[in-house]
């Protein structure tokens, strides 16, 4: 019966968590936390315990932490067999069992899929392997970058002006080092907060000494005689000399390792539903397997119970903890996992945080502060409704938003709210990128037909 | 010690950066930088910091989030590396 297998589960059961990081490191903690008395096997490919990231391109660069020592603090012990530095390379979903890089076999009742996402590389390889060209991903990318840092570039050029990107910028000159970013669409943050706000964002990026160049894209990376990047050129044909390079250019998710698993997984991730549980390629839900943290996609009530996945860290946790809740209990016990999307970014001093999903949104308002003084919220609305909030030096208003946007609130903002200025009595359009045209890759993705849209009309067939 | 900011939660109060200022500083207005690796003679500040957060936004080995007591005896730390 399940109920007896359910016991039986909780009490001697094997379960198995790939990724061993924030989302990872917090299911253990959750199943532990419920009374999960079985076996737990934690699997990473790195060699380091969970560490947390997003301090690497923030207090690391600025030299406030230790690149080498922001593993994760630990809520409780979790008494976990640790397989670190050796990651997964195949399931088999049949005989229950993970194949590891070393040849061994990892064998679960319950497998958490955790795998998360990797920094985009530069796409010509030999010129991705030149030295001094970095992305900024794991904690081995930021020894590397910070100690280059460090040691007095000439000149960083960053390829890609979304948040990493510009964090990095930011770290930059507030160390006095030259850098120039290079951005495919018209201003920094456009693909994730639309050109009103990223217009905002040039001019921080200006005023503290950034050379931004908008509209373009990197061509090309030279090299010196013995393999040292040395030149930028760009399409608009300008040609920039750095020693360092960082790619900004998002995420890629880690799913290959999953091709021919017969697991729903691919580019944008791995399906599953609102309770974490992985469908399979047909689309039916497993028992089994369960999903957490960027490489999730899952359908989400507040945005048309399309499929959204986020690169966000409260995401992570709050889904691993209900995708561990989840896992051992029973039908009637599971919860939904229906987070509202919320990250925050800090660069050239100023405190970026947002609600809600921002690039769903066609019409912009600032409801508190102005433009100009950079300390403002503007809120997104999307088909009469507030969709995602965002604040520049703002952050007590978003719990505000966020409970509007939780409740389909109208938009236009219609209530009379404190520090509302008259440019922000009317919507004017949020001014987001053409979506087919990829500026460094959105944080948020959202994915699926949205019923909300009534484009499509089913007919069944009639016998 | 490990410690970590849910910064979604942060609300830029700076209780932690009066109150552990070698381990928290303000960037800025709003937003907060931290070293994730706090030293252990700090142990008693951080607990403060951790108490005192107006959001309960810090979480740190051995220093149970809320209402953890700013006396706490040290030792108590899980940090084997």
């Amino acid at each position: 019966m399940a109920a007896d297998y359910l016991d039986r589960l909780r009490r001697e059961g094997r379960i198995v968590i790939v990724g061993a990081s924030l989302a990872g490191l917090r299911a253990a903690e959750t199943l532990r936390d419920e009374g999960f008395a079985g076996s737990l096997t934690l699997i990473g490919d790195e060699p380091y315990e969970p560490y947390d990231r997003p301090p690497l391109s923030k207090a690391v660069l600025l030299g406030k932490a230790d690149p080498r020592h922001t593993e994760l603090p630990r809520r409780r012990e979790i008494d976990a067999k640790w397989r670190l530095g050796v990651p997964a390379t195949a399931l088999d979903m049949t005989a229950k069992r993970v194949r590891l890089a070393d040849g061994d076999e990892v064998e679960y009742d319950r497998l958490l899929i955790a795998t998360g996402v990797r920094a985009r590389p530069w796409p010509k390889e030999p010129e991705a392997q030149l030295d001094g060209v970095f992305v900024l991903r794991t904690r081995d990318d930021a020894v590397g970058l910070h100690r280059r840092m460090k040691a007095g570039p000439r000149r960083v050029f960053v390829i890609g002006a979304g948040f990493t990107g510009s964090e990095i910028a930011s770290a930059c000159r507030d160390q006095g080092i030259p850098v120039t970013v290079a951005e495919r669409a018209g201003a920094p943050l456009a693909g994730a907060l639309g050109g009103v706000i990223g217009a905002v964002a040039a001019d921080m990026h200006r005023e503290n000494g950034v050379d931004l160049r908008t509209g373009v894209m990197v061509t090309a990376l030279e090299g010196d005689t013995v393999g040292r990047v040395r030149a930028v050129h760009l399409s608009d044909g300008s040609v920039v000399e750095a020693d360092v390079v960082v790619v900004s250019l998002g995420a890629t998710r880690n799913t290959e390792w999953l091709t021919g698993s017969g697991l729903g997984a691919g580019p944008r991730g791995i399906a599953c539903d609102a309770g974490c549980r992985a469908f399979d390629f047909r689309g039916i839900v497993t028992d089994d397997i369960f999903v957490a943290g960027d490489v999730a996609r899952s359908p989400h009530a507040l945005f048309g119970y399309q499929f959204l996945s986020l690169e966000h860290w409260g995401n992570a946790i709050a889904q691993a903890e209900t995708a561990a809740h989840n896992m051992i209990s029973p039908s009637s016990d599971r919860r939904p996992h229906l987070w509202v999307p919320a990250f925050w970014s800090s660069q050239f001093g100023v405190n970026i945080k947002s609600v809600g999903v921002p690039p769903m949104g066609e019409e912009l308002m600032i409801t508190q502060g102005s433009l100009a003084e950079r300390r403002f919220v503007g809120v997104y609305g999307y088909q009469g409704r507030i969709i995602a909030a965002v604040s520049f030096d703002n952050t007590r208003w978003l719990e505000f938003y966020e409970r509007m946007i939780e409740t389909g609130a109208p938009f236009p903002v219609e209530f009379p709210t404190v520090d509302r200025r008259p440019e922000g009595r009317t919507p004017v359009s949020a001014d987001f990128p053409d979506p087919s045209l990829p500026t460094h890759g959105p944080t948020v993705t959202l994915s699926g037909y949205s019923p909300a849209d009534r484009q499509l009309v089913f007919t069944p067939a009639r016998h | 010690m490990r410690l970590v900011v849910d910064l979604n939660k942060c609300q830029g109060y700076a209780q932690c950066a009066f109150l552990a200022p070698d381990v928290f500083a303000m960037h800025g207005e709003e937003s907060l930088v931290y070293n994730p690796r706090a030293e252990e003679e700090q142990r008693e500040r951080l607990a403060r910091a951790v108490a005192a957060c107006p959001v309960q936004a810090i979480t740190a080995d051995g220093l149970d989030g809320v209402g953890a007591a700013p006396s706490q005896p040290a030792g108590e730390s899980s940090d084997g590396s």
